[in-house]
């Protein structure tokens, strides 16, 4: 991949741009063509998981802003996802509400949710902020819990698909193209977020916060904004999910739903955007993968009992190989790759580094 | 009095279970969230004690005990020794990430469809009539025995033994200890032992009372609301939170709405960590070290 020979910046403005050269630029415009061109080939399987996995995108991104710019640690995600969805639900179910309100709404209540579950962020780290955001979820999901049990939605509240320019939105293929734009927001929206102050001041504060204070950037301000940001994303996939499901039960978003989307941002590889969307491809991919894997070897049938149980230890071990072995994580070794192959015959990276 | 009975039922489990935790925060600084799965380990090596080798309840209860302290020596060994030197928040993924593969494992070996040890090991558990109208399962009292005897022997092993003051030790300052001459990998391993045996104690009783399936993680999840009210390096700390915690769910139970006290914890929980971060009977330093 041609990248900017060595380090020829002149400017602050030249290291601030996204895409460097012309090849990169065809390069994205190939991968653009392709991921437009899928649903012409492609199942309705391949559709649906092509769905799951831009709906983990999204919520990956926000927890990468969070965790692994801003350093902040969510053992809360899968509540924030609740509280988008239940929104999202509840105003279908209650007012009838089209989209165009529940969206904004949900991502208002997230925003607001960040808010609260970011308050202890200034009292607390690492650890403590973890445990607290867990206990969030909780919350949360016992709210949830009550309305479904008041309101006699025991077994999930059901959400009509939404109308745009007055056709349903009901066809896989239609859903892929949306949730497709919704991710390009997404990822561009975090992409230009890193590069301004706010980004900046994100990343100071997770390498030192007291050094960060003393630059002058705002720790309270940046630690707030980085909770607020990243929840209102995540209530807004959580939005998006529910109007794809057709459904909002909170039994979906269980504590494992935040494991996994902690397993993304892990795997993806801390600190990076590139990351954040291969760990949502992994992780997404993986059940599938597994599943797979046991057709072709024709151990599906001997096995057929233990498919979900093999899910959860392998995926318990290639987490755990990750933190161990790999923490960089797939950006990682995507970035090793790149420099081995760009820089072959020669080994070190040059000056300008990073991404 | 039956609230009382089973008030102070609750504490004990809570308890038991609690100082796993504060062993393994107080000599390594992780707190580790695999402990809910580390309790279903023990409760399941007492079902194979007894469906393989149809030992009779005593002999069944020791060998599973020696064998979860392998195991917890093992989760060490193989696993968190890697990790000295990393931090604290990688250590408690890797711990998370372990807590998923151990469920996952447990399953295939021993399915998740709820299981009875007490039947394995042809135990019986009446129920114990204690004056009154109170009446609680035998069991319960086993709970508030080992809790009584465990925390004992933990304030006499730390107080009393070159052991028991190695980890302290190295809980206090891992560096000075090193140079003091003690290796940190022995203590580190036993805390994480002593932990999987305690943790595996608890899960044989619960599971006595209540078999076994996935839903035991959950209390194990449910219990670190008391070892954060009581101050994670605290053993004293982890009994008043136990109690703390165990009252206010048991009050949520009697007086609100059952549902409510699966949250009450979280919400006492959020209550301390507002008002107290470092909890009742923490150091107050900690939190800077985190």
């Amino acid at each position: 991949m041609a990248r900017a020979s060595g380090y020829l910046k002149t400017g602050y403005g030249q290291q601030l741009v996204l895409v460097e050269t012309r090849m990169q630029w065809m390069l994205l415009a190939l991968l653009a063509a392709a991921l437009l061109a899928l649903p012409l080939f492609a199942s309705f399987f391949l559709l649906d998981l092509a769905g799951q996995i831009f709906l983990a995108v999204i919520g990956a991104v926000a927890l990468m802003l969070l965790t692994g710019i801003a350093g902040q640690v969510s053992l809360g995600h899968a509540g924030l996802l609740a509280a988008g969805a239940l929104v999202t639900g509840i105003l279908t179910q209650e007012a009838g509400a089209p989209f165009w309100i529940t969206l904004p709404a949900a991502t208002i209540a997230g925003a607001l949710l960040g808010l609260l579950f970011g308050l202890p962020s200034l009292r607390l780290k690492g650890l403590y902020l973890g445990i607290s955001t867990l206990a969030l979820h909780f919350i949360v999901v016992f709210l949830g819990q009550e309305y479904e049990t008041i309101r006699g939605f025991s077994t999930g509240i059901s959400v009509h698909p939404p109308r745009i320019f007055g056709c349903e939105l009901y066809d896989p293929a239609a859903w892929y193209y949306v949730l497709l734009a919704f991710d390009v927001v997404v990822v561009l929206f975090a992409l230009n977020l890193l590069r301004s102050r706010t980004g900046r001041a994100w990343r100071a504060v997770h390498e030192r916060d007291v050094v960060a204070e003393a630059l002058g950037v705002s720790v309270f301000r940046a630690k707030l904004s980085a909770f607020v940001i990243s929840s209102a994303l995540t209530a807004l996939a959580g939005a998006v999910f529910s109007y794809y499901r057709g459904f909002v039960s909170v039994e979906a978003f269980s504590l494992f739903v935040t494991i996994q989307y902690v397993a993304m941002v892990i795997i993806g590889g801390l600190g990076s955007i590139l990351g954040a969307i291969l760990g949502a491809i992994f992780v997404t991919m993986f059940p599938y993968a597994i599943e797979a894997a046991l057709e072709t070897t024709g151990l599906a049938a001997a096995l057929a009992g233990y498919v979900f149980a093999i899910n959860y230890a392998l995926f318990g071990l290639v987490m755990l190989a990750f933190l161990l072995f790999e923490p960089d994580g797939l950006a990682g070794i995507w970035r090793r790759l790149r420099d081995y192959f760009f820089l072959w015959p020669f080994r070190k990276t040059p000056l300008a580094g990073g991404e | 009095m039956q609230l009382l009975a089973n008030y102070l039922t609750l504490a004990a489990l809570y308890a038991l279970i609690a100082c796993g935790y504060v062993l393994v925060y107080r000599v390594s600084r992780v707190l580790t969230l695999a402990h809910g799965e580390v309790m279903m380990v023990g409760a399941y090596l007492l079902l194979t004690m007894g469906t393989l080798f149809h030992l009779p309840p005593l002999p069944a209860f020791i060998a599973a005990l020696l064998m979860s302290l392998v195991v917890g020596l093992a989760i060490y060994w193989m696993v968190m020794r890697r990790m000295a030197g990393e931090t604290v928040f990688a250590a408690v993924l890797v711990t998370i990430a372990l807590g998923i593969l151990l469920r996952g494992a447990m399953a295939l070996v021993w399915t998740p469809r709820l299981q009875y040890p007490a039947e394995a090991i042809a135990m019986e558990n009446p129920s114990v009539a204690l004056g009154g109208s109170v009446a609680v399962s035998q069991a319960s009292l086993l709970i508030i025995a080992s809790a009584v005897l465990v925390y004992g022997g933990l304030f006499l092993f730390f107080r009393h033994t070159t052991w028991g003051v190695r980890m302290r030790a190295v809980g206090e300052n891992p560096r000075l200890a090193a140079q003091r001459g003690i290796a940190p990998h022995g203590p580190l391993a036993l805390a994480w032992g002593i932990a999987a045996l305690t943790g595996g104690l608890a899960g044989m009783l619960l599971s006595i009372d209540t078999g076994i399936d996935e839903a035991m993680a959950i209390i194990g999840l449910k219990t670190f609301p008391v070892v954060l009210v009581g101050g994670l390096d605290s053993l004293s700390g982890a009994i008043i939170g136990a109690l703390v915690v165990a009252g206010a769910e048991i009050l949520a139970i009697y007086y609100v709405d059952p549902l409510v006290a699966d949250v009450a914890p979280f919400l006492v929980l959020l209550a301390i960590l507002m008002v107290r971060p470092w909890g009742l009977f923490g150091t107050r330093e900690e939190l800077d070290r985190v």
